[in-house]
């Protein structure tokens, strides 16, 4: 039962949780959701690649939404749920999107490939059966160097497929 | 005993001929290797695990990978131009054959067998009846300090069980985890952060310091080198932010023209060369056709900043870097210093692409710089992506004529080919001073590197490619390289081949209206080279040449290369969309890298090459004004995204019994000049200046 005491929404207020754990943060605190996610609570996976928001290699869901970390000052998603790659999956339990990208071979350096799985598992969440531009569109704030593209656009499609007929199984 | 022919093999065997640098076989079931080539992306390390699990008949997971370093690799000089399968895969596969030898005759010895009595399944050794052994018992009886015999003969083609087909790589997965740490991740005992405050514009030196809050902050200067270490990123940024508020810089290098940069390129004190000629006659024959081509500034455009950590310990530097060529750095870091090269080490750890000479190597010094302020501590340093665009080294603008005498009967008798540019190769390691972006700024300045071109025997850097693949009777080839660096220059992917098969192959395609021919006619007329003949026949073939329907606003090119003239065959089809602002729709691509060891590797390369290719073709130059470089965001200099990738279908023709060679540079110049010959295609308008905007069409046009 959630308790919505004045003292205890200010105190929620300095929590995020974060891949299902409950993180509390200082009020004065002046970092940005990257910093918090790697320097703090060791979750690497998420990269800095400009510190501007404009390449997506850091991109987390907040609330199931895409985001950048990097501009993300932390007070403004105080009390959300955050998740990263780390929380969408492991090699114990990957995400379908992770399998589909590993069969796919779908990365050559993988430096832009976290933000790029987040930005996926987005679409993926509200839609499960994208067409290929609709899995371009979603992924066009994601920059790769590399030109993995074609692959990475291929493993979406593969994992959208396996998310479908786990869905269908009775 | 013969004299071994030396020359059979790889240059990186040749330098460091004894086993045991490459290569160590563990009691606990294990093969370590430990290559001196890198891992960039472009999937090495997998290649590496193939060949020797292949040699040594193990499975592929009992072979680990020893990241490279100063103080055990064997020193293979810089991961580039398209050399670690021709040169460090083949020294691996021959250094495992021979360990595969030597085991095997020392398991013979000790069961009392012959050693074609033996066979070996996954490092077991098995003989007649129940007699086994195994690398792994073996392993402490047996010294691999022994220098490689040229006789050793890898396996035959028919008996390769690994090679030649589509491992895995071996860092995908760790990577989709994100498990599997960049240099950006490492974290040491005791580490601080560093930031440096870069001039805007090139050259300029330190005027003043204002006043600076230096709360929970160490301020490092010497000279027009001014940085900052904190205890954590979010403090060294925001330390960064006050330290330039609070710098005021003066002078700086005249930029080139902005608005004639191809005629700037052509006004610069340069030094002239011949870089080849074949029966030209002087005076120089007359030609009926010459044409000017232009590509401007790249950028790498690494998706990471650069990054590197150092720590000084009693005099000694050890340096984390992600450097191709982890020698150089040091040998370069030994200038800066004044110190012995023993006294540094260099350990290689990984990032992402760089496509090139990136910020990699500058980044370690500003990390050395700032560390030997505070002994002791490692200090990590990573770049902004500001500095990541505008402070690392340039890919060279180049302006190239090219022209022909054709004769009255339509044989093209002479073919000229002129290039202006910036040398493409000003990596460490290689001069007399250091190349590294902090040296030039020092209280006591080593003096700017001017970027250099090697001899084209050495791959070349503006000439590379210059010379054509195709059976002229006579030809010359000139080369201006210019003196004076106010960007500052170096290797980017495939160096100039881009810019002079951009030029040559779009001057085919005028050649081949003039006269009224095929494109693809034309080029097979004179290539004699087989192979050449075949990469260009078999995307002709898949892309249905000549025959498939075109959409309205749609055109068709073509264009072929060998790399370097003597590494991989690529011939490419592009099809265009010319209705907005031009767009790749999809491109075939066709390609011979001799033994594909890796096919799945090959085509990833080829594609990913091709895909970037299509960026800088399409999209890419770096902007400056008087003041410096303006591209300094990804608004600024926006590369392709997901919805404008083209589609790509690459096929390969393997040719299991030729030299395997690197696929990594192969489609940059074909790719850019079968666009334009597309956009050609499709509007009738020759567009010869990069990248192939609208705004130069319309250029084209007037």
């Amino acid at each position: 039962m959630s308790d919505t005491s004045p003292q205890n929404r200010a105190r929620e207020s300095h929590m995020l949780i974060v891949n299902g754990q409950s993180y509390a943060f200082d009020d004065a605190s002046q970092a940005n959701l990257l910093d918090l996610l790697r320097n703090r609570l060791g979750l690497m996976a998420s990269r800095f690649g400009c510190g501007e928001g404009l390449c997506g290699a850091c991109r987390v869901l907040v609330d199931g939404q895409p985001m950048p970390a990097c501009d993300t000052p932390l007070w403004s998603i105080a009390g959300r749920a955050v998740t990263t790659v780390e929380g969408l999956g492991t090699a114990a339990q990957p995400h379908p999107i992770q399998t589909a990208l590993i069969a796919e071979q779908a990365m050559q350096c993988g430096y832009c490939i976290s933000g790029i799985i987040v930005s996926a598992a987005a679409l993926l969440q509200k839609n499960a059966d994208p067409d290929e531009a609709e899995v371009r569109a979603a992924l066009d704030d994601n920059l790769c160097r590399c030109g993995a593209h074609n692959r990475i656009v291929r493993a979406v499609m593969r994992a959208a497929a396996a998310i479908r007929s786990a869905n269908e199984m009775p | 005993m013969t004299n071994p022919p030396a020359r059979s093999l790889p240059a990186s065997l040749r330098a460091t001929p004894m086993l045991n640098r490459w290569l160590g076989v563990s009691g606990e079931g294990h093969i370590v290797l430990t290559p001196g080539k890198v891992e960039i992306g472009q999937g090495i390390l997998t290649v590496l695990v193939q060949l020797c699990a292949d040699e040594l008949d193990v499975n592929p997971h009992r072979v680990r990978l020893q990241p490279a370093g100063t103080e055990h690799s064997p020193n293979e000089g810089v991961t580039s131009g398209s050399l670690s399968v021709q040169d460090c895969g083949m020294s691996v596969r021959h250094v495992a054959a021979q360990t595969r030898q030597v085991f095997l005759a020392e398991a013979a010895r000790q069961l009392g067998v012959s050693v074609d009595e033996l066979s070996v399944e996954d490092g077991i050794i098995c003989g007649p009846g129940n007699l086994s052994t195994s690398y792994w018992e073996l392993a402490p009886q047996i010294d691999l300090a022994r220098p490689v015999d040229p006789e050793v003969a890898p396996k035959a083609v028919e008996s390769r069980r690994l090679t030649g087909r589509s491992l895995p790589r071996v860092d995908v997965a760790g990577k989709a985890f994100g498990t599997r740490p960049y240099i950006h991740d490492i974290v040491l005992p005791d580490m601080l952060h560093g930031r440096v405050l870069r001039a805007p514009r090139p050259g300029a030196k330190l005027a003043a310091l204002g006043e600076f809050d230096c709360t929970g902050t160490r301020l490092v200067r010497d000279g027009s080198f001014v940085g900052v270490i904190c205890e954590s990123e979010a403090a060294a940024d925001a330390a960064l932010r006050r330290l330039e508020a609070a710098a005021s810089w003066a002078g700086g290098y005249d930029m080139p023209d902005a608005h004639d940069l191809a005629g700037w390129l052509k006004r610069q004190p340069a030094e002239t060369s011949l870089v080849a000629e074949r029966n030209a006659s002087d005076p120089e024959p007359l030609v009926s056709l010459r044409r000017s081509y232009f590509k401007p500034y790249l950028a790498h455009a690494s998706i990471a900043p650069s990054c590197a950590i150092a720590q000084w310990s009693d005099e000694t530097l050890h340096v984390i870097s992600h450097t191709q060529g982890i020698f150089n750095l040091r040998s370069d870091l030994a200038i800066v210093f004044g110190t012995a090269e023993e006294k540094i080490s260099v350990q290689h750890a990984e990032s992402a692409g760089c496509y090139g000479h990136n910020g990699a190597d500058d980044v370690a010094l500003d990390a050395a710089l700032l560390a030997r302020a505070v002994p002791g501590n490692p200090v990590r340093v990573r770049w902004s992506r500001a500095d990541e665009l505008a402070a690392s080294p340039l890919g060279a603008a180049m302006t190239i004529d090219v022209g022909a005498q054709v004769s009255a009967a339509g044989d093209i008798q002479y073919w000229h080919h002129e290039i202006w540019s910036n040398g493409y190769v000003a990596r460490p390691g290689r001069g007399d001073t250091p190349a590294l972006l902090a040296a030039f700024d020092l209280a006591q300045p080593f003096p700017l590197y001017i970027a250099q071109d090697p001899p084209l025997a050495g791959g070349g850097g503006a000439q590379r490619n210059a010379v054509p693949l195709y059976d002229f009777p006579s030809w010359r080839i000139v080369k201006h390289r210019l003196l004076t660096m106010p960007l500052r220059t170096s290797s980017i992917r495939a160096l100039g081949a881009f810019g002079n098969i951009f030029a040559i192959e779009s001057f085919l395609d005028e050649l081949a209206t003039e006269l009224d021919q095929d494109p693809l006619a034309l080029r097979l007329r004179y290539l004699a080279d087989e192979r050449a003949r075949a990469v260009l026949q078999r995307v002709a073939t898949m892309a249905d040449w000549g025959k498939a329907a075109i959409p309205d606003g749609h055109g068709r090119g073509l264009a072929f290369a060998r790399y370097k003239n003597s590494s991989a065959y690529c011939a490419v089809v592009a099809e265009v969309d010319v209705n907005e602002e031009p767009r790749a729709r999809r491109l075939w691509i066709a390609v011979d890298v001799g033994e594909t060891i890796n096919p799945d590797g090959v085509i990833n390369q080829i594609e990913g090459g091709a895909i970037q290719a299509t960026s800088w073709s399409l999209k890419e130059q770096v902007a400056y004004d008087e003041e410096g470089v303006t591209s300094r965001s990804w608004e600024s200099y926006p590369i392709l995204r997901f919805s404008e990738v083209p589609a790509v279908s690459v096929e390969i023709i393997d040719r299991p019994e030729l030299p395997a060679v690197g696929a990594g540079e192969a489609a940059q110049g074909p790719v850019a000049a079968a666009l334009a010959n597309a956009i050609y295609n499709a509007l009738g308008v020759r567009v010869r200046k990069l990248p192939l905007t609208r705004d130069h069409i319309i250029e084209a046009m007037e």
